[in-house]
């Protein structure tokens, strides 16, 4: 799929953009207003990541995603109203209120759910590939992380298995930059991840994370390689977060002008240059495309605000399934 | 549960929870196995055993050395349409795999609002005897138990070891059956049929007047042990095996103790913080407190790690002796 060349591609590609940094920049608002509680963990400058790789992705497939989720959410088809009903404390958030940001998850979508903990995903989506394989299914599961989970056991461990069981799963790193303040140059030494890779007999691409369709591409291949039953791959897509890690982050660990570089590799500006210089898409379109992210999260964030609270009636017997034991 | 006398054989405890997990397997596919050295080893102490031959590599299916990894996929397997079992090899050997347990298996039902069940079962040996030392004879139950989100299920005698297995397989929830090694080669009669013991019912082992013995797995069998010397010495003992610490029968715990009056608290498990301080404090809550004629007293493992050597070993957790030891000061003395 040619994203730049196809216009409902594209269109879809930088709505999801678009849509995903709307969501985001409305959340960042919320909270710096006192209107959303708790923490959030925002991916403003890393959406062409989800966006290229969930279009490579079709019904029936899973992932598993991350603390910083909301764009796998969006780009796998979530509804923006119930994420967003979920982050301001609703009863019709998808978690009902007892997940919040880190634990959005969407079973309809085969979204398996964001992870609080660093490389909590990657076994599971090992585990959900062997459920696919012994189920004899088309699908094929694919496990974002960032760049600290590839230090973590849980994801050796969750590799291996997915590699010496050829597992339909597509490891996807979003490397951008930092765990937390931890520089990516400090916490490896290798040059890319993805190297990684070999050490489990599978493939590893590098790939610039800021351009949907290179991250389409690798990840399309490695789809296909999935569901062909020839294993799992690692794709490290390298991009940059352009806000703080979470509320407490004050940005000592980086300058100004490494944050100002990376802003300037916007990655919907370059794409939006690329389908308009391509002919692709008209400046008409573009905005389109903006206005319509704009008012699905406006429209989000109205009925989210319109929905009942969380109720605590339920707490105790919410924790298992079946009935309260 | 019922079964006719002709279809209950004698097993031992690994072939009770060997002919469940067969029975599990041959009803619904969903059920696989899996863990280290399950397959053509057939097992660390060789529960699996043959299951590799029946059901195949695919169903049973070796892992590498891989705690976390192992349970990770579980959940994700569970998550994802299926029942997995795993097996891991010493209890002890679940620190290495704790996120997935209780961060993520545990959790993920109530974090997601109810959208999504985790229905896998996790086995495990705890336990010491078999000086094996600190890192291969721990009784760990509390941690589990202290989870919201799993069930904790300690099976005591050969039929319960099928029975509850089944029972938790057929559970939407993680629950973490612990084995204990030393009943593994423990005989007892088990019925042919796939009957369940529910999760949640405590099983009265024996009942009597003077005391009540609140026992947990091979504590429930040197408990019984113990009451019946303290029979002879005119001392009657009610012994309550709790069969599953989550979900708790509180209730029968509870109604033992009103009846006796006196309530005797046994686990390997090290005293502070232990699964028997929280049946004290069930019982301490409860009408039953109005009945007592002493003190709730507690026989537990010593505040250390399992040594190797088999007399300090065996000074490390209760032993039949000071059970009847104790019970006879709890009764003569109060």
């Amino acid at each position: 799929m040619d994203l730049t060349k196809d216009a409902e591609a594209a269109q879809s590609a930088l709505r999801t953009m678009w849509t995903i940094r709307r969501f985001e920049e409305a959340v960042d608002d919320l909270f710096g207003r006192g209107l959303m509680h708790g923490t959030m963990h925002l991916s403003i400058g890393q959406e062409a990541v989800p966006t290229g790789a969930c279009l490579a992705l079709a019904d029936g497939d899973y992932i598993t995603s991350t603390h910083r989720g909301h764009g796998h959410c969006i780009a796998k088809g979530a509804k923006l109203d119930r994420m967003m009903a979920e982050l301001l404390a609703k009863e019709t958030g998808y978690c009902r209120g007892r997940g919040g940001s880190m634990h959005i998850a969407d079973v309809a979508t085969g979204n398996l759910g964001a992870n609080g903990i660093v490389a909590g995903g990657v076994p599971i989506a090992a585990g959900a590939g062997l459920a696919v394989r012994m189920r004899r299914q088309p699908h094929a599961v694919l496990s974002f992380f960032g760049d600290g989970a590839v230090n973590e056991g849980a994801w050796h461990e969750g590799v291996n298995l997915a590699a010496i069981w050829d597992l339909p799963v597509v490891f996807v790193c979003e490397n951008n930059h930092y765990g937390m303040s931890m520089a990516v140059n400090k916490a490896f030494r290798v040059e890319r991840l993805a190297e990684r890779a070999k050490a489990y007999g599978i493939p590893g691409v590098t790939v610039d994370g800021n351009d949907p369709q290179a991250v389409h591409d690798a990840v399309a291949e490695a789809v296909e390689r999935a569901r062909a039953g020839r294993g799992p791959s690692l794709i490290e897509a390298v991009t940059y977060r352009w806000k703080g890690h979470s509320k407490s982050d004050k940005n000592l660990y980086r300058s100004r002008e490494e944050i100002d570089s990376w802003r300037e590799r916007d990655p919907i500006t370059l794409f939006e240059a690329a389908v308009l210089g391509s002919g692709t898409l008209a400046e008409a379109e573009l905005e389109r495309c903006r206005d319509e992210a704009r008012d699905a999260v406006r429209d989000a964030i109205r009925t989210a605000n319109a929905a009942p609270d969380a109720a605590a009636d339920e707490l105790a017997s919410a924790v298992y399934a079946g009935g309260p034991s | 549960m019922t079964s006719t006398v002709d279809t209950v054989r004698e097993l031992t405890y690994a072939e009770a929870i060997r002919e469940a997990l067969a029975q599990a397997m041959e009803a619904d596919e969903r059920v696989f196995l899996f863990g280290e050295d399950v397959g053509i080893y057939g097992g660390a102490f060789g529960v699996t055993g043959d299951l590799v031959h029946r059901f195949g590599t695919e169903r049973v299916r070796d892992t590498p050395i891989s705690e976390l990894g192992i349970v990770g996929a579980a959940v994700g397997a569970a998550l994802a349409g299926m029942r997995p079992i795993v097996e891991i090899q010493f209890s002890d050997f679940t620190a290495q795999a704790m996120d997935q347990i209780a961060n993520q298996a545990a959790k993920i039902h109530f974090m997601l609002g109810g959208a999504a069940e985790v229905p896998m079962v996790l086995r495990a040996p705890g336990g010491s005897g078999t000086g094996a030392a600190a890192q291969h004879s721990q009784s760990l139950e509390a941690w589990f138990a202290h989870v919201p989100g799993l069930k904790v299920v300690m099976p005591a005698t050969v039929a319960d070891a099928k029975g509850l297995l089944l029972a938790a397989i057929d559970d939407p929830n993680p629950v973490v059956v612990l084995e204990h090694k030393l009943l593994y080669k423990q005989s007892g009669q088990v019925p042919a049929d796939s009957g369940r013991v529910p999760l949640g019912e405590a099983a009265i082992r024996r009942e009597g007047t003077d005391l009540t013995m609140v026992a947990t797995g091979v504590m429930v069998s040197r408990a019984l042990e113990a009451a019946d010397q303290l029979a002879a010495d005119g001392i009657s003992a009610t012994v309550v095996d709790p069969r599953t610490l989550k979900p708790l029968d509180s209730g029968s715990i509870v109604d033992a103790v009103v009846a006796t009056g006196r309530a005797l608290l046994v686990q390997e498990a090290p005293r502070s913080g232990g699964f028997m301080a929280e049946v004290a404090a069930l019982i301490g809550d409860s009408p039953a407190f109005g009945y007592l004629r002493a003190p709730i007293r507690r026989l537990c493992g010593l505040d250390v790690p399992i040594p190797y050597a088999p007399q300090l070993e065996r000074a490390a957790v209760p032993q039949v002796p000071d059970i009847v030891a104790e019970a006879t000061r709890l009764v003569r003395e109060w």
